[in-house]
């Protein structure tokens, strides 16, 4: 690699994305900034709708339609890429494995030429060198016999298999930033953890970066260096993913984490759902967009919108009255002595929602 | 993997639904079948939640499936209120349907998206009237509201104007507006979000106390499962693999299958890792299925006996804990047990050892035979 490796492989400033609808801007991505070193694994959290998966289709280039708007800064390798057309980056420079392998491969075609394809596209390659190198790219994602299975169709694999075979295709261009969206949800978990160690392992083997979006934070806990928890289209907690877990910060995370039934629970454990719904993207509320669902939530996080703090190094997150800090405790014990939260939510003595 | 065998079945007037030898096969091709399931017997008592648990294809959907008749299971019998379902003509099948609910796992797909939302909750009763007698508006609005939903709302909007998990809320309040016995839940939080899955999950809770349903919950995300159901039946390929109380089972899986499973849970703190081996190759075809234990393809502790002779389910300690292999995993416990009968994985064969007590189980058996009605 020719450049050195302190350098970001990818900075993002200030990105917004948004759609032209009937009602007014759909402000799916709101004023995101990060930077992705090399070879390093960006997770990236949040519920449907939290705006994750239009922030890497729009870093992608992948967003075609009229309607969206991007605004802000996108730097790959230095270059500036927001608002150009990205699609000479893709399949070498970035590339993207969806969740979906069924609906995300042609049908209609042999695997072992959906993994050629780019291979002769962009490498120009010949007919025959594609084919040694989509064996040896089936073979490097743990697909048994490749020889045999480039011959066949998507529908005659499984889905973990359907899932390496677009990993190899994301691979055959040696892509320097990986974007992985939601890449096990449809798996079994036995496959999962195939298909997240497999990514690890090509990852660190590759020196590439990663975006692993999910949501689910277990997934993303283990397998990322750093994770950023998005909301509505903004980012609510980023942290080291060592550091998000010990010194948690922002009551979203807190409430994602707790809302998912653990295997060390009894059985019938109630659960913590987070109430109500995501807000409205076109006319979101003033202040804090989570305060709605909120079990800390005081007046001032109605009216105003919590800037974004540094915790000792990298941790950031936005939030007036953050868990695990005294003004945190303190908008809790208000709440529960109130009996709800200024949201109007009701809460239990023992500080749970009900 | 397992086996047959009904030892595990219990006695007793509580058992509202009893599944005997259950066996659905599907044509392939010329000659072929699906095995789909294989010879599957358990029961359900009645305010019980059964989780049903397995990898895609492993017949936990059908299975449910084939108890409510849809499509007929090829062999067996299911016993529900001491009538056998599987014998019934199409008419008295139908008498017995709204005891019978079920709940799918898309939530939009599942609803028509051309009618209101009151109207899909409402049609089960303009069809069969109430059993208190006539069709009662009361009665729609009273369940749409106990799923967390406005009636007055939901008489104005068709179901791509909610969100999934209200979809999943209506899903329910359909299912039961016949005021059902069962209700059998096909997957029904694995498309949501994790904030959204747990309100469904406590919804189904609450529901089961309010209504004193039963349940049946399918589902491959473990901790879902454990969290949900009293009793939790493992499946792998179309047979059992282990069955019993859902704590016995977690807190020491006994099948490799099992352990397998919970070793792969997402969680940095998971604490089946120890023991797990990671599954190695795919399933194999259920056309074809492996002889003796199906799972001893894929299973690091795999002997000879494995590949010729199916296990039997048997007894693991004491209690209500079952599991269908020849070399059960024995984990660490207070009370110590001897570790030392397990093979270690992957070792050349060993003489069949003698962990299945032949003579304790026939007695076992035979104790059950007596007992039968």
């Amino acid at each position: 690699m020719s450049r050195a490796d302190s350098e970001p492989l990818l900075e993002v400033t200030d990105y917004k994305v948004g759609f032209k609808t009937e009602r007014g801007m759909a402000k799916a991505v709101d004023g995101v900034s990060f930077t992705l070193p090399r070879g390093s694994t960006l997770g990236i959290v949040g519920e449907s709708g939290s705006g994750k998966s239009v922030l890497n289709r729009s870093i992608m280039g992948l967003v075609a339609s009229r309607a969206q708007v991007e605004t802000g800064r996108v730097k790959f390798n230095g270059i500036e890429i927001a608002n150009t057309d990205r699609q000479a980056f893709w399949g070498t420079k970035m590339s993207m494995i969806f969740q979906d392998p069924m609906t995300s491969l042609n049908p209609v075609m042999r695997v072992g030429r959906q993994i050629g394809e780019p291979l002769r596209q962009h490498l120009g390659m010949s007919r025959a060198e594609a084919k040694e190198r989509a064996i040896e790219l089936m073979t490097s994602v743990g697909i048994p016999s490749p020889a045999q299975r480039i011959k066949q169709y998507p529908h005659e694999l499984s889905g973990g298999m359907r899932q390496r075979v677009m990993i190899a295709i994301a691979l055959a261009g040696e892509p320097e930033l990986l974007v992985a969206d939601e890449p096990t949800t449809a798996l079994d978990v036995t496959v999962q953890k195939f298909i997240l160690d497999l990514l690890g392992d090509l990852q660190a083997n590759r020196h590439m970066a990663m975006t692993l979006i999910t949501h689910d934070l277990g997934v993303a806990r283990g397998r990322t260096d750093e994770i950023m928890v998005m909301y509505s289209g903004r980012v609510m907690e980023q942290a080291p993913t060592d550091d998000l877990f010990s010194n948690m910060r922002h009551p979203y995370t807190a409430a994602l984490l707790d809302s998912s039934p653990k295997l060390s629970h009894a059985k019938h454990t109630r659960l913590r759902p987070i109430p109500g719904a995501p807000p409205d993207i076109v006319a979101p509320p003033p202040g804090c967009r989570f305060a709605a669902r909120c079990r800390y939530a005081q007046a001032r996080c109605l009216v105003e919108d919590p800037e974004t703090r540094i915790m000792s190094g990298n941790h950031k997150f936005a939030c007036h009255f953050p868990v695990g800090t005294d003004q945190g405790a303190e908008a809790l014990a208000n709440n529960v002595a109130t009996g709800h939260t200024a949201a109007g939510l009701k809460i239990s003595p023992e500080g749970v929602l009900v | 993997m397992a086996g047959t065998g009904d030892a595990h079945l219990r006695q007793g007037d509580e058992i509202l639904l009893r599944v005997e030898d259950l066996v659905v096969e599907f044509p392939a091709g010329r000659k072929g079948r699906v095995h789909a399931v294989s010879g599957v017997s358990f029961d359900v008592a009645e305010g019980e939640t059964l989780g049903l648990v397995g990898e895609s294809g492993c017949g936990k959907s059908t299975t449910a499936r084939a108890l409510i008749q849809m499509p007929r299971p090829t062999g067996g019998s299911v016993w529900y209120n001491s009538q056998d379902l599987a014998t019934m003509s199409a008419g008295e099948m139908r008498e017995v349907r709204p005891d019978l609910q079920m709940i799918f796992q898309d939530p939009i797909s599942s609803l028509n998206p051309r009618r209101k939302v009151y109207e899909i909750v409402s049609e089960g009763l303009s069809v069969w009237g109430n059993k208190q007698g006539a069709f009662t508006e009361g009665r729609v609005d009273e369940l749409i509201e106990a799923v967390g939903l406005d009636p007055r709302v939901a008489r104005e909007k068709r179901p791509h104007e909610y969100s999934g998990g209200q979809c999943q809320r209506i899903s329910v309040a359909r299912a039961l507006v016949l005021d059902p016995r069962v209700i059998i839940c096909d997957e029904p939080v694995s498309a949501l979000d994790v904030s959204v899955q747990a309100q469904v999950l406590n919804m189904l809770e609450d529901m089961k106390e309010r209504y004193g349903l039963t349940l049946l919950f399918i589902s491959h995300d473990l901790s879902v499962v454990k969290n949900i159901s009293d009793r939790v039946m493992v499946m792998y390929l179309g047979k059992i693999c282990e069955i019993g109380d859902g704590d016995l089972i977690f807190d020491s899986p006994s099948h490799p299958y099992t352990n397998a499973l919970l070793g792969a849970v997402p969680d940095p703190d998971n604490p089946y890792t120890d023991t797990a081996e990671l599954l190695e190759g795919e399933l194999p075809s259920p056309i074809n299925p492996p002889s003796g234990c199906r799972f001893h393809t894929r299973c690091a502790y795999a002997q000879d006996v494995c590949r010729t002779d199916e296990p039997q389910i048997q007894q693991v300690s004491d209690g209500d804990h079952w599991v269908a292999c020849h070399f059960p995993v024995q984990r660490e416990t207070e009370t110590q047990v001897e570790v030392a009968e397990k093979p270690a994985p992957k070792a050349p064969a060993a003489p069949p050892a003698d962990s299945v007590d032949d003579s304790a189980f026939a007695a076992l058996k035979a104790h059950r035979e007596t007992n039968l009605r």
